[in-house]
This record gives structure tokens, C-alpha cells and sequence, in this order.
């Protein structure tokens, strides 16, 4: 019990100071490891609590799709960061203010929810076995009673992928590109073109060129 | 003795640096995106918390589709952002006024 207390207060206090590192790095791509430190972190936190599956998930998912997938984008774009963090120290003082009231607020409800609510009747986390593990009671739910709800979210990924698609795809103009259709409609006539040289021409002066 | 409300404070931490984040840099629209990032995962931190003191694995399927929400909207919004890059040579988001909104 001891080991797990120590374990929460450790990756908590990392989670934290994790995402204020995310919100407060001068390099963007800084911000996106210290993302990353957050997200594994909060994984462990997932393990704490018996969701194994999820904690595995964030991991692939945020950390080997999403985190990628932003540190390409801020490696790609040539932008002056500096420029962009004008207006930070003035803003400081207001967001500290309004992030620290919304803390007490929430910290407030969570703690009288978590203490008078039905949560409060467990008083430790729910343990899987090896018969039931946790992976495969989320199956057993996931698979019936949100069957539905499975694949709108599939359906989400799907409109998300072509949405991303067709935003960044661009045609540069003078690229010659395979044109299936015409290349399979060409036959003798369209492909081909006889023309009668004169003796002693060169062949340009015919209008053979192009 | 760790019990809910520690796991809740930690949500509400994170979830308050998330807004802090987009407070703090209006300019910088990845780190608003990663701060957008920041304050889902503290929601999935109260849907799994919620979850394994309820007994109660509905709380884990929520979470898992609020990390494909998640997904999908870092895929199109960095998919925007890049389009904005290409227009404009520049993601200051504070003059972006080409729609008039």
C-alpha cells in the first residue's frame, strides 16, 4: 500500500509538472516531449487504477501517433517562435488567476462527489484477475452494448482521415502525372500521326516539333 | 491510502493548465492544440478513475472514445494548420481575419 502511494505521488507530481512544462516551454518541441513525459506518466497513473488497456492505448495511441504526428508538424513549419510568445508575461497574471480559482472549484466538487457520491462505496479500485482480465471485460461491453458506438467513432477516425487528406493535398501545377483513362483510350489514330517529308526538308520545318 | 479524490485532484490540476495553457499563448496555435490535448486527458483521468471506483468498466469505454475523438481532431486541426502555414507563411492566430468572422 505504502509502494502505491509512493507510486501515485511520483507520477502524479510528474504528470503535473509535465504539463505545466508543456504550457510554459519556449521551443514547441520541447513542449511536445514534455507531452509526451505527461502522457506516459498518466499512463502509469491508468495502471494504478486497472486499466491496463487503456494505459496501453494512451501509450500507442498519443504517444506513438499523436506526439509524432505534432512534432512532425512543428519540425516542418519554419516559424520565429520567439515572435509568437509575445503577450505571455501579460497574460500571466490573469490566466494564474483564473487557473487557480477553476482548481479550487473543481478540487472542491471532486472532493464531495468523490466522498458523498456512490463512488465513495468502494473504497479501492476494482482488481482484474487473470481469469477476467480488464482487457477482456472491456471486450465483452464494448462489443454489445456500445457495438453502435464503435463505429460511429470508427466512422469519426474515417471523416478525420479524408478531412485531413483533402486539406493538405495539393496538385502542383507542370507535374506530369499517370492519366489512367487517357492512356488506355489511345489507339493508332490519336497516338499516331503520319506525315509526308519532301526530299531534302529537315523534318522540324514540317511542324513535327512540338 | 490512495483513494478517489486524489485522482480527481490530479484531473483538476491538469485540466486547469490545459486553460492556463490557452490563456497564456493565444498566439501559438500548436500549443493551444497540445493544451486542448492536456485538458482530454484529464477527463479520461476522472472517466477511468470514476470507472475503477464504481466498479464499473463503462467509464473505460467513454475514455477510449474520447481518445479517438482526441485523435482524430490532432489529425485535422494540425492538417489546418498546416494549410494556414502555406497560405499565410506564418501561424499567428490572433490576425487571422481572412474569413471576416
Amino acid at each position: 500500500m505504502a509502494l502505491q502511494a509512493i507510486a501515485f505521488y511520483l507520477l502524479a507530481t510528474v504528470t503535473v509538472g509535465a504539463a505545466l512544462l508543456v504550457v510554459s516551454a519556449k521551443n514547441p518541441v520541447h513542449s511536445v516531449l514534455f507531452l509526451i513525459t505527461a502522457f506516459f506518466s498518466a499512463a502509469g497513473l491508468f495502471v494504478l487504477l486497472g486499466a491496463e488497456f487503456l494505459a496501453m492505448l494512451l501509450i500507442v495511441v498519443y504517444v506513438g501517433a499523436v506526439a509524432v504526428l505534432f512534432l512532425f508538424v512543428v519540425m516542418m513549419l519554419d516559424v520565429d517562435f520567439a515572435a509568437l510568445r509575445q503577450g505571455f508575461a501579460q497574460y500571466l497574471p490573469i490566466g494564474a488567476l483564473i487557473a487557480g480559482v477553476l482548481t479550487i472549484e473543481m478540487i472542491m466538487v471532486a472532493v464531495s462527489v468523490a466522498t458523498k457520491g456512490a463512488a465513495s462505496k468502494n473504497a479501492t479500485p476494482q482488481t482484474f484477475t487473470d481469469a477476467v482480465s480488464n482487457t477482456e471485460t472491456i471486450g465483452r461491453v464494448l462489443y454489445t452494448d456500445y457495438v453502435y458506438f464503435f463505429q460511429a467513432s470508427g466512422l469519426v477516425l474515417l471523416v478525420a482521415m479524408i478531412g485531413a487528406i483533402v486539406l493538405t493535398l495539393r496538385h502542383k501545377p507542370g507535374v506530369k502525372r499517370q492519366d489512367i483513362a487517357a492512356q488506355v483510350a489511345r489507339n493508332e489514330k490519336t497516338g499516331m500521326r503520319i506525315v509526308q517529308i519532301k526530299s531534302g526538308s529537315a523534318l522540324d520545318q514540317e511542324g513535327l516539333s512540338e | 491510502m490512495i483513494g478517489l479524490p486524489h485522482y480527481l485532484t490530479v484531473a483538476a490540476i491538469l485540466f486547469t493548465i490545459g486553460v492556463f495553457g490557452i490563456f497564456v499563448n493565444r498566439k501559438n496555435i500548436i500549443v493551444i492544440l497540445m493544451s486542448i490535448e492536456l485538458i482530454l486527458l484529464a477527463v479520461n483521468i476522472n472517466l477511468v478513475a470514476f470507472s475503477a471506483f464504481l466498479h464499473d468498466v463503462t467509464g473505460q469505454i467513454f475514455a477510449m472514445f474520447v481518445l479517438t475523438v482526441a485523435a482524430a481532431e490532432a489529425a485535422v486541426g494540425l492538417a489546418i494548420l498546416v494549410t494556414f502555414f502555406r497560405n499565410r507563411g506564418d501561424i499567428a492566430v490572433d490576425d487571422a481575419s481572412m474569413m471576416k468572422g
